[in-house]
Formats: C-alpha cells, structure tokens, sequence
C-alpha cells in the first residue's frame, strides 16, 4: 500500500510525540513544524526510516516573518519520497537574533549551495556547513536583502539618474530649476551615494 | 588527492624544499567561449588533469525572489522567461500552473493540450541546443548549424501565438492570450513533417561517430544514488538510470491522457546525457503529434476555448473593456494589481528542461506574493561539477559542463 500522509504522521508523532506539531494539509501536501535542534535528527529519521524513505531533498529555502516575535525566521525543508512519490515539507523557526541551525549537508549534498544561497540572503547560520559564505551576492554585502525591514526601491524616487533604463526624465542627482531666462540646475551634494535600499 | 600527488612526482620534479605550487591555477570563466555563460570556475591543474574546481556563480544575479514580492502575479511571468531562456515557455506554464493551482482554477482540456505542445516544442528547442552544442565543444560545428534553422522555426511557432522568441510570457493565467492562429498549426505541421528527418540526420551525424564517442564515454559520470544525493532531476539525473520524471510522478495540464517514453541511461556520462535528451526529442515528437491530434478533435465551440473562467486574473476581451463596465473594472484592477489572492502555500513542480522546476509560493491574503522560491534545477545539480571533473583533462571539464545544460540565467535567478 503506497503511503499516505496519515501513516506519516503516525509514524512522526509515534517516534517523537509532540516534539513534531502543527501538522496541516495545504494543497495536499503534509505540513508541519519542528524544533530547531531537531531538524537534522527528524531529516535522519525520515531517511534511514524502512517505511518513510525520504531520500530526496527538493528544496530547501527560509521564509522571513517579522510578525512572529522570537520565531522570525523559518527554515522550509521540502523532501520527496521517490518510490511512494509523496512530497512533505517541514519547517523549523529560528530567532532573527540567533539565527543558528544544523546543517543537513552530511546527509544530501543538495543542501550545500541551497544553505549558501539562504545564508546569503536571510543570514542563517547553518552550524556544521562546510563552506557558508555568498553565493550570488558580492562578498562584502554587509547586510541580508531578503529580509523584510529591507524594502525594494521606491519606483517614484527622483535622486538616480536612471534615464539609461527607461525612467528617464530626472537629471540625476539635482533637481531643475527654472527661472525667467534660465535653467539651473542645482545639484543636491547630499544624495550622492544614498544607499538604494 | 593522494592519486594526485603521486602523478605528480612522475612528472614533475622539483627540488627539495622548493616553495613552488606544483599545480596551475586557471580561470575557466567567467568570460570564456566554451562556458557559454557568464559562471567562472577557478581549476586548479596538474599538467592536463582537473585537481579540483571552485565553482563561482552570480554575475547576473537579478533578485527574482526579491522583485517577486512586490508584483501582482501576472507581472511574475515576465520573471520566469528568464531563467531558463532556452525553453522558457515551460516556465511560463509551469508558473501559471502554480497561480492556478493557488486558486484553484481548472483548465479546460484543449488548454492543457495547447500547452502540451507548446511546452514540448521548448522542450525540443532545449535539448536541441544543449546536444548541438555538446558537439560543437567536441568539434563538429555542423550539426549546430544544421539544427539552428528548426530551432528558428519553432521560434517562430511561438512568434505567431504571443508575439515574442526567446523571452516569450507565453499565456496567461487560466489559459493563452488568444487563440493559436492557423499559421501556428501550419507551422507545426511543417515541424512535425520535416524535423523528425533533420533529427535523424543529426543523429547519425554524432551518435556512433568515433570520434564523438571516444570523447564522450566515461567523461564526467556519476552514479545513480551520487545523483539523487546530489538532487539531480530531469535528463541529467535519468542519464544516471533514475526514471523520475515529472510528468509522469504527479502530472499536470493532462500529461496523464499521453502515452510516452521516459528514457533511461546507465553510467550518467556526457554520452548517456547525450543519448537520454536524443530519445527525450524523439519522445517529444510523439506527445506533440498526439496533442496536436487532440486538439483537432475538439468541434464547434468547444473548439474555439483557449482559457478557463477566472474574471479575477484574466483580462477580458478588448471590445467588452471599452463596452461594458464590469469588464473595465476587472481590466482595472487585473492591471493595478488590486486583486487580493487567497492565503495559502502552494508547491508546484513541472518538468523544465533541466528538471523540476519548482515553485513555492506563500501567499498571506495579499496583493503580491508574500514569499516565492524557485527550486531552480541548475543551481542545483551544478554542485557536483567539481565531483564530475576530479581527475579529468581539462578538455573533459568542458563538454561535461555543455552537457550538464548549465544555463547562467537559471542558475542565478
């Protein structure tokens, strides 16, 4: 009988109890939470399991959440079990302050560039990773975009001469002034090099 | 490593005590004719043997995830062309299906049918690249040529159903734009008539051409349990002799009512990956002649259908926006992006070129995506290069990196 979502979170709640929680089925896919220490042994479990088999780790990514005071940062774990095709996905939250979890690279080499990239832009520190540095980013970025307090530029603001990418119309970094007879522009010394976030 | 050093001393021999490096650093990248995209890789060498590689990507990284979380849905699409530009209908369809499934929309079947063709058409164009150009790394610049003028036509089978070639936004949620035109169904019959020959005459080109397989057999293998630990999907992971194939595990737009194939290789080296997208092409074929023979068995109206029912995020017809007033005001606020989505997550995979390519959209009830991650299949498997080429010659490192389909715009999102 191919697996179904019931049976696994039988066999979850019956090796960890309530240490595994908040177990949903959104679009059919099984769902549920876990403590932060407990991401690699709960990964183990799911691997080594003779019933479970979920051998594959399709991805792996975080989720930030501001509203969610000591728990701001969610690791998302997506796995699929290849001979029963069933796909779960778990989730461990971390603190924005002390965002440390083990890193699942000892068990899917998969995991290496996925916690680079999730380092990379939510600054995740995944304890044990052989190799945490960026990876798309440039390496002396000194802050973590895809968090939410950084917001995308402004599409209105007036300070970048961005008439090169379709924007046009501003003159850079001043503003136009017009008098009776002429035009003067008047540069605006403070705007150069505002940062763009 | 060990295997190494030992080679070393038969080769070169340095004096006692010498601070000399015994291996050369060289830059493959990240502007280079044979990466054929902007990724660079540092190779430490030992005379023509690969010691080890350090793999550096991100030069045209364009934060999609990012961008993603200020646009509406439909202004995603856009996104999705550029990822994997060389089939990107099939991201387009595959992130349609996404929305679709967030809003629980169902597709009539001719939809699904049409999209069937055109996603194997891309799917074709894809292959079809990375086998001519894993030739052309091997020296025959001929069959790339030759193929060039088919991948052109089914560019230009895309031109006459959206307008566009090589970043296509093709569709729209719920179904196409318009209605395929006579042309596009000539132009596919002319495709189906014709390629199944230059197919043929390309393969005998390569296939069994001495040289091609001296080249190929045994460069960069790797296991079947190495790939699946290595998250390998797609024609990659199958050349490895995993038959997991998207379509077929959990289909979407109808995959389940076409009968195909899902070809099989057995070492996983540049040959297998070579022969499993030859057969994928071949396969392809046959889905798009039993699509295209679908689509005409619809009759009268139902002939006519090209999109599902979904006032919210389709734009209604031109006429009835200048006519009627709940048609502009849909037409308003599709195009303001006003329309508040249902909360939820949703993951949703179709099988791209290079693999799955997922999707996993969170949704909190508002007008934009609140978090929206692309399982990109390139980044990747792209890790294990560095396994693949250990020990290699340097011209290996090269035609494994064609035939791994690297694809610069996937890889960095």
């Amino acid at each position: 009988m191919a697996l179904e979502n019931e049976r696994i979170k039988e066999r979850l709640v019956g090796r960890f109890g309530d240490q595994v929680s908040n177990f949903e089925e959104p679009y059919g896919m099984l769902t549920f939470e876990v403590p932060k220490e407990m991401n690699l042994k709960l990964l183990q479990f799911l691997y080594d399991d003779e019933e479970l088999k979920f051998k594959f780790l399709t991805t792996l990514c975080a989720v930030h959440n501001p509203d969610f005071k000591g728990r701001e940062l969610a690791i998302v774990y997506h796995l699929h079990n290849l001979s029963d095709n069933i796909r779960i996905r778990f989730k461990a939250y971390l603190d924005i302050n002390r965002p440390d979890i083990f890193t699942a690279t000892r068990l899917f080499e998969a995991a290496n560039w996925l916690e680079r990239e999730t380092y990379d832009f939510y600054g995740v520190n995944f304890i044990g990773h052989p190799n945490l540095i960026r990876i798309l980013n440039v390496d002396e970025m000194d802050y973590f975009p895809m968090r939410k307090e950084y917001p995308l530029e402004d599409q209105t603001r007036k300070d970048k001469d961005d008439e090169m990418f379709g924007r046009g119309g501003s003159l850079g970094y001043g503003t136009v002034k017009t008098s009776d007879d002429t035009t003067v522009v008047e540069l605006e010394k403070d705007n150069v090099g505002d940062k763009l976030i | 490593m060990q295997d190494f050093v030992t080679l070393t001393d038969k080769h070169i021999v340095l004096p006692d005590g010498s601070i000399e490096k015994r291996t050369t650093t060289l830059n493959l990248g990240p502007i280079h004719p044979a990466t054929h995209c902007v990724l660079q890789n540092i190779l430490e060498m030992d005379g023509e043997r690969v010691v080890s590689a350090k793999q550096t990507i991100g030069y045209i990284h364009r934060a999609f995830e990012k961008i993603s979380e200020r646009r509406p849905l439909y202004q995603i699409t856009p996104l999705t062309d550029r990822m994997n530009y060389c089939s990107s209908p099939i991201n387009n369809m595959g992130w349609h299906t996404t929305c679709e499934k967030l809003l629980k929309v169902k597709t009539p079947k001719r939809v699904d049918y049409l999209r069937v063709i055109i996603m194997e058409l891309a799917r074709i164009s894809d292959h079809l690249i990375c086998n001519s150009i894993v030739g052309v790394d091997t020296g025959a610049f001929t069959g790339f040529l030759y193929v060039m003028q088919y991948r052109e036509l089914i560019y230009e089978i895309y031109e006459s159903i959206c307008g566009s070639r090589l970043t296509t936004n093709i569709g729209r949620i719920g179904g196409f734009e318009r209605n395929f035109p006579n042309v596009a169904f000539e132009k596919l019959e002319k495709f189906l008539d014709e390629y199944p020959r230059v197919l043929k005459e390309f393969e005998n080109l390569l296939m069994r051409n001495r040289i091609f397989m001296e080249r190929t057999i045994g460069a960069g293998p790797i296991s079947a349990e190495r790939a699946l630990n290595y998250g390998f999907t797609g024609p990659n992971l199958r050349a490895a002799g995993v038959d997991y194939d998207v379509r077929v595990f959990s289909p979407y737009c109808s995959y389940e009512d076409f009968d195909f194939e899902v070809p099989v290789g057995s070492t996983g080296d540049c040959y297998d990956r070579f022969l499993v997208r030859e057969q994928e092409m071949w396969q392809s074929i046959e889905i798009i002649k039993q699509a295209y023979q679908k689509v005409q068995e619809f009759k009268g109206k139902e002939a006519e259908v090209f999109h599902a029912d979904v006032p919210e995020y389709y734009l209604p017809k031109k006429e009835d926006v200048y006519t009627k007033m709940e048609a502009l005001i849909w037409h308003f606020k599709i195009i303001m992006g006003e329309i508040d989505m249902p909360a939820g997550e949703v993951y949703n995979c179709v099988e791209g070129g290079n693999g799955e390519l997922g999707f996993y959209l969170i949704s909190d009830g508002g007008r934009t995506p609140y978090r929206l991650h692309f399982r990109r299949p390139c980044f990747i498997y792209y890790q294990a290069y560095e396994e693949l080429i250990k020990g290699a010659m340097l011209s290996d490192a090269v035609i494994v990196m064609s035939s791994l389909n690297l694809i610069a715009g996937e890889l960095d999102s």
